[in-house]
């Protein structure tokens, strides 16, 4: 039994109080950084919407290239259909751009070919697609904070 | 009645005379410094005097024992603290208006960019005298004898004061503060890399969720800057400032600074050295004393070598002063011709090509070049890890207070310093011009470059270096040695290669001039 137990490995009393007294104040130390840490984590971010909107699928033919500068996107369309590419490197989040060959970052040269497969440099990771819905008034939505496989291309009507 | 009256105000008035004499006599309670007794009085009934002992050991005094770098570090930090101070009268950390702010002190405040100036270059400056510093207390073996926990003490007030730094430069909201902050958010996100491959991040984001709390949101806007700011300011401050007050502690705690066992006075000594009074000595017998403290070491009231020490007034303070306005006057005149650098404002749209840090952090870009964890965290932390155990792992306290400790120690050194050299601009040279595993075999496992890149190479390379001469000397004092020998090399050829090296795209060029139109 436990009695038993504790007998066989001499806990005192006074030892049992100890431990509990320390258990209880690293529990409550530890309760109070995450409660700290969790003040310091915003609820609300003050940030742009991560979704934008880019206009009706006709002003994107096939062939079309587009950059939205200021959305850290590239907007391509080809036969198999449309789709958005995040310009922000994996790496270390500088800005690439396009090239002849695929992506170039400046930062630290990592390459990605026109998929955003990283094709050289130290980026960890293919640049992200996101995924471009059709709203009612049948303009179209990139959504940056949501990201679908690459290869995932939209046809639009 | 009336005569009671009358010596009142006699006295008052006798008071009031003498206002003079008794103000500053409870001011300066030990009197004008004229005697042995009144300058070891005013030692230790001074406030801020009193850190420091009554007397000074004449090796601390040599300028070629200390060099007097943690002194200028000192001095360049409180350059720093007022400096800043006043850069803080118009200092406004919004995105809005920090940018204009900082191109409003320095275009158009009374002596501001001079103070902008002062407040850079004294920053950038401690990291060098700290590192001097370090070198000093290494190479004397100055971290032994009960002064282990002050060589930590000393490697966190390195980091803080290169966190100042980077902090420092986040706040003008130009496109290097901007940049510097999104590559700074993503190296604490870089245990990502990790998580990744375990294949775990969906459920312990543990990199992202660093990066949030360091952002205050998803990218670096408004909450960054505001939380950037309370680091820089107070947070990293008051740090710096209770941790320096610890380490200056300690080191009266442990009897001062080191010195050689065997210890000489040199003719030389005499030019810096105001002799005590001939009339008393400064512990004459007919006065008695108690015991006031116990410290650890050998300090000089207990070791035969009190007759080595002289009084700190005006020995020591002399020429502390004298590094002060040394110090002061080389930062007002290096800032009076060299201004500080302000970009263009912040541009989330377009990075600058090459986007580089200042120069003292273009190592660990370099290293972060290779993969974003291991330079930017898992390196940094093995290099500190190792120089923090330094006075665990070497115990040989034979050597200290000794410059190089021995023939031997010099030889190491020199030799270390050769092979550190030519290994590592061996290593640069190679992935400059071959390249890495991605540019051999393009469908590598990012697990092989995070693990095998030529920083963790190096890093290896390093250690084994440093156990082999342990092994061949037989002594972990020399292994010490060939191990900082290497990291002093390691910083300063990786900032080389960071800051001349480098160019657009982190392509390979001998100069500036080389750069291509982009």
């Amino acid at each position: 039994m436990s009695s038993e137990a504790i007998g066989k490995k001499d806990l005192s009393r006074r030892d049992l109080l100890g431990l509990t007294a320390i258990g209880t104040a690293t529990i409550a130390g530890l309760a109070t950084l995450g409660g700290s840490l969790r003040l310091v984590k915003p609820n609300v971010h003050f940030e742009e919407s991560t979704q934008f909107k880019i206009g009706k699928p006709e002003n994107f033919p096939e062939g079309t290239v587009r950059v939205f500068d200021d959305k850290n996107c590239f907007i391509f369309s080809d036969s198999d259909g449309l789709y958005a590419v995040s310009s922000i490197c994996t790496h270390l989040g500088c800005i690439v751009s396009l090239t002849e060959w695929g992506f170039q970052c400046p930062c630290h040269g990592s390459k990605y070919n026109p998929e955003g497969h990283v094709i050289g440099g130290p980026a960890p990771r293919s640049l992200e697609w996101f995924e471009i819905n059709q709203d009612v008034d049948g303009s179209l939505v990139v959504d940056s904070a949501k990201t679908v496989a690459a290869g995932t291309k939209y046809i639009f009507t | 009645m009336d005569g009671t009256k009358q010596s009142g105000l006699v006295k008052f008035k006798d008071n009031l005379f003498t206002v003079k004499d008794s103000l500053l006599g409870s001011f300066i309670r030990s009197g004008a410094p004229t005697s042995d007794r009144s300058r070891t009085a005013i030692m230790f009934n001074n406030f801020f005097l009193h850190v420091q002992t009554v007397k000074t050991h004449i090796n601390t005094l040599r300028p070629s024992y200390t060099l007097g770098m943690g002194l200028i570090a000192l001095f360049l930090m409180i350059i720093a603290f007022i400096s800043g101070i006043f850069l803080m009268v118009y200092y406004n950390p919004s995105i809005e208006n920090a940018f204009n702010s900082v191109k409003d002190i320095n275009f158009v405040v009374s002596g501001g960019k001079l103070m902008r100036n002062v407040h850079k270059w004294s920053g950038e400056a401690m990291i060098i005298f700290v590192l001097f510093h370090m070198t000093r207390v290494f190479y004397t073996s100055s971290y032994l004898r009960g002064r282990e926990f002050n060589w930590l003490i000393g490697i966190v007030l390195l980091v803080l004061t290169f966190l100042l730094n980077l902090t420092g430069y986040m706040l003008p909201w130009d496109q290097l503060s901007y940049w510097a902050l999104v590559i700074v958010a993503n190296i604490i996100a870089a245990p990502l890399e990790m998580t990744d491959i375990m294949g775990v991040t969906k459920y312990f984001d543990i990199g992202g969720i660093s990066k949030e709390l360091f952002l205050g949101g998803l990218v670096p806007g408004k909450e960054a800057l505001n939380r950037v700011y309370l680091f820089h300011i107070m947070l990293l401050p008051a740090a710096i400032l209770i941790i320096l007050g610890v380490h200056f502690w300690r080191i009266r705690k442990d009897g001062g600074l080191t010195r050689p066992d065997k210890f000489d006075r040199k003719d030389t000594d005499t030019t810096y050295i105001t002799p005590p009074d001939k009339t008393g000595d400064i512990f004459p017998t007919y006065k008695t004393y108690g015991l006031m403290e116990l410290a650890k070491g050998k300090t000089p009231a207990v070791d035969n070598d009190v007759e080595n020490t002289v009084l700190s007034w005006p020995n020591l303070l002399i020429a502390e002063l004298a590094v002060m306005m040394f110090t002061l006057a080389a930062v007002v005149a290096y800032s009076f011709y060299i201004d500080a650098p302000l970009k263009e404002l912040a541009n989330p749209a377009i990075p600058e090509n090459p986007a580089k840090a200042p120069w003292y952090f273009l190592g660990l870009q370099e290293l972060v070049g290779y993969s974003a964890f291991m330079g930017g965290q898992g390196i940094p932390m093995a290099a500190l890890l190792g120089l923090a155990l330094i006075p665990f792992l070497d115990r040989e306290s034979e050597h200290t207070g000794i410059w190089f400790s021995n023939k031997q120690g010099l030889t190491v050194t020199i030799i270390s310093f050769i092979v550190g050299t030519v290994g590592l601009i061996g290593t640069l040279a190679f992935t400059i011009q071959y390249g890495w595993f991605r540019n051999w075999w393009p469908n590598i496992p990012q697990i092989v470059i995070v693990m095998i890149n030529p920083g963790t190479i190096w890093l290896g390379f390093v250690m084994i270096w440093s156990l082999a001469t342990i092994k061949i000397t037989g002594s972990t004092r020399m292994g010490a040695i060939a191990l900082f020998t290497i990291f002093l090399v390691s910083y300063i050829i990786l900032t080389y290669t960071g800051t001349v090296l480098r160019g657009p795209n982190w392509d390979f060029f001998w100069s500036q001039s080389e750069w291509p139109i982009h």
